[in-house]
């Protein structure tokens, strides 16, 4: 009998809710906005799908049904990749620590 | 191009680095370079994706034109944005995630043999039931975000907008949305999957309208989860180890984030989303109220308090953020520590418009992070302190949420302001807060009304130090 490669994925998953669920709670409340901008550019990686998608159209017809929808994903999941990023190094190098030599 | 199983190495090793980016997050130190792990496992999900394509047809030029510029657009934003607009920002970009799912999704709907799901109109079921999830809650994320950035940005208002019948129609909706589903397998019509996105915008936009502005950091974590999982949804569709791992990820941290938050206003989760908290229920405090002696000052007696104090609690909420009143704050903490003040910064862990929105801001100001304590650190030292200054909070640091049990915010988390020796309040008026009660606070002996703007009133006191 053959285990359905679902179920694997599934595995991964469910593995991964547990992963993220020990990770986020180490972190420190006062990072939350930045934990929100990270995972925010992260889940952009669905940019992988829209990529596949819009070179669904062949070399004559670049632009068909399919392959804009792939585009304009890739547009919106651009936009959010380097925006997530950059905003949270942004807010990450505010953070500063107390100066030693001030009193 | 490189073979499947390398490419779904590949994938795993992004979505490992993911992991570690978020894991560096743990404390500010490790956070930067937490971030470059996701940087990085980001470029590598992307690059192996170009290498995993066999064909390149000139398709590939409009792939990387549309890259840069959806790039430009958005490091163009993230280097302008300002640090308050941070809230709607990050709604904002939930929505984008959401939108992008639901493109993602169209596009394996009508040519699903790209992805090896099947031919159009033969679709495998899995696939067909895993893209209609992914699709849904994309939709239900855009709109969803769209209204709370609406909100958050001022261009709507922030109240609670109710309607008789609202729950019952939510309710038929969402069923409506899983018969669609089921019809959709059973027949692969066209009709049903575009009828289930547009049900879906619409339970977006129904489910945030009734919520209110106070309540938006449950809502914005509430987002923030259900980007993942439309992420992980199209994650199956697509049979994608980056994105269901990204997805897993994502969806965990905003459930948990609006956990904290609900446990923050001690309120359930689902009282927060069926909405209408707040503006309604006043009647029940207004029989204790009335005509109540309140000691008011002015930023010369602030001041006079605070330099004579040796240790001093800032305690900002989101009225600090309107008046962008940080600056000048630090200002004045600086001053004060010059005169040999000890000063620290209590901040709730709903304080602001999402979570951890005070402390961004204060970083911003330069206010060390180490200065900065969560309610639980800090609540005990209340007692122990001359002066507490209160700037933009109101409900969380109502004592009525300890003492009256027909109060509203009963049973909330509180900072226990009211026992510092002295405590200064800056506000605009004594009009209640969010939760449309009135703060005890404001009829205390040993408590001072600044009448002003939270900014002017703090460089008042910043000229008579």
């Amino acid at each position: 009998m053959e285990i359905d490669p679902f179920i694997f994925r599934l595995s991964i998953f469910i593995l991964s809710i547990f992963v993220g669920y020990y990770v986020v709670w180490s972190v420190t409340p006062s990072l939350h906005t930045p934990l929100m901008s990270v995972t925010n550019a992260i889940s952009s990686v669905i940019i992988v799908g829209a990529i596949i998608a819009s070179l669904a159209g062949t070399n004559l017809s670049v632009f068909n049904q399919s392959s804009i929808f792939g585009f304009l994903a890739i547009v919106l999941a651009a936009i959010n990749i380097f925006g997530g990023f950059l905003v949270t190094q942004r807010m990450l190098a505010m953070y500063k620590k107390k100066k030693k030599d001030k009193k | 191009m490189i073979s499947a199983n390398l490419l779904a190495i590949f994938y795993l090793i992004s979505g490992i680095l993911f992991i570690l980016a978020l894991r560096g997050l743990s404390s500010p130190e490790t956070s930067r370079q937490g971030n470059l792990f996701g940087i990085i496992g980001m470029a590598i999900a992307v690059t192996v994706t170009f290498l995993s394509i066999d064909n390149f047809s000139s398709g590939f030029f409009y792939v990387i034109l549309f890259l840069l510029i959806g790039g430009s657009i958005g490091a163009f934003i993230a280097f302008k944005i300002p640090m308050t607009a941070m809230p709607e920002l990050v709604a904002g970009f939930h929505s984008l995630v959401g939108l992008a799912a639901v493109f993602v999704a169209i596009s394996a709907f009508i040519s699903p043999e790209v992805f090896n799901l099947g031919t159009s109109g033969n679709i495998k079921l899995a696939s067909l039931i895993e893209m209609s999830i992914g699709a849904a809650v994309g939709a239900i994320t855009f709109s969803g975000s769209i209204i709370a950035f609406l909100k958050l940005r001022g261009l709507m208002s922030g109240s609670p907008i109710t309607f008789p019948g609202q729950h019952i129609l939510n309710l038929l909706i969402l069923i409506s949305i899983i018969i669609l589903t089921y019809f959709l397998c059973l027949n692969q019509s066209s009709n049903f999957f575009w009828s289930l996105i547009a049900i879906s915008f619409l339970v977006g936009f129904l489910l945030i309208i009734p919520i209110g502005g106070a309540d938006m950091p449950v809502v914005i974590s509430m987002l923030n989860s259900y980007s993942g999982w439309a992420a992980a949804g199209i994650g199956f569709t697509l049979e994608n180890t980056a994105l269901i791992i990204t997805g897993a990820l994502v969806g965990s941290s905003g459930a948990i984030l609006s956990y904290i938050m609900c446990k923050g206003m001690n309120r359930s989760f689902f009282n927060v989303i069926l909405g209408g908290f707040g503006g309604t229920d006043q009647t029940l405090s207004k029989t204790s109220k009335e005509q109540k002696p309140v000691k008011s000052g002015n930023a010369d007696d602030a001041a006079f308090l605070m330099k004579n104090a040796s240790s001093v609690i800032i305690v900002p909420g989101y009225g600090m953020a309107v008046a962008q009143a940080q600056h000048a704050l630090r200002e004045m903490v600086d001053s004060l520590k010059k005169n040999g003040v000890k000063v620290s910064y209590a901040i709730h862990p709903v304080a602001g418009r999402m979570p951890g929105h005070m402390n961004v801001l204060l970083a911003e100001a330069n206010v060390p992070y180490d200065e900065v304590f969560e309610l639980e650190e800090i609540n005990n030292d209340f007692a122990n302190c001359d002066v507490a200054y209160v700037i933009g909070a109101n409900d969380v640091t109502n004592p009525v949420a300890k003492t009256d049990p027909q109060s509203p915010i009963y049973g909330m988390p509180v900072l226990d302001v009211e026992k510092s020796k002295s405590v200064l309040f800056v506000k605009r008026s004594l009009s209640p807060g969010y939760a449309g009660i009135d703060n005890d606070l404001f009829y205390r002996d040993n408590t001072l009304m600044l009448f002003a703007d939270a900014k002017k009133m703090t460089e008042d006191i910043i000229k008579n130090l």
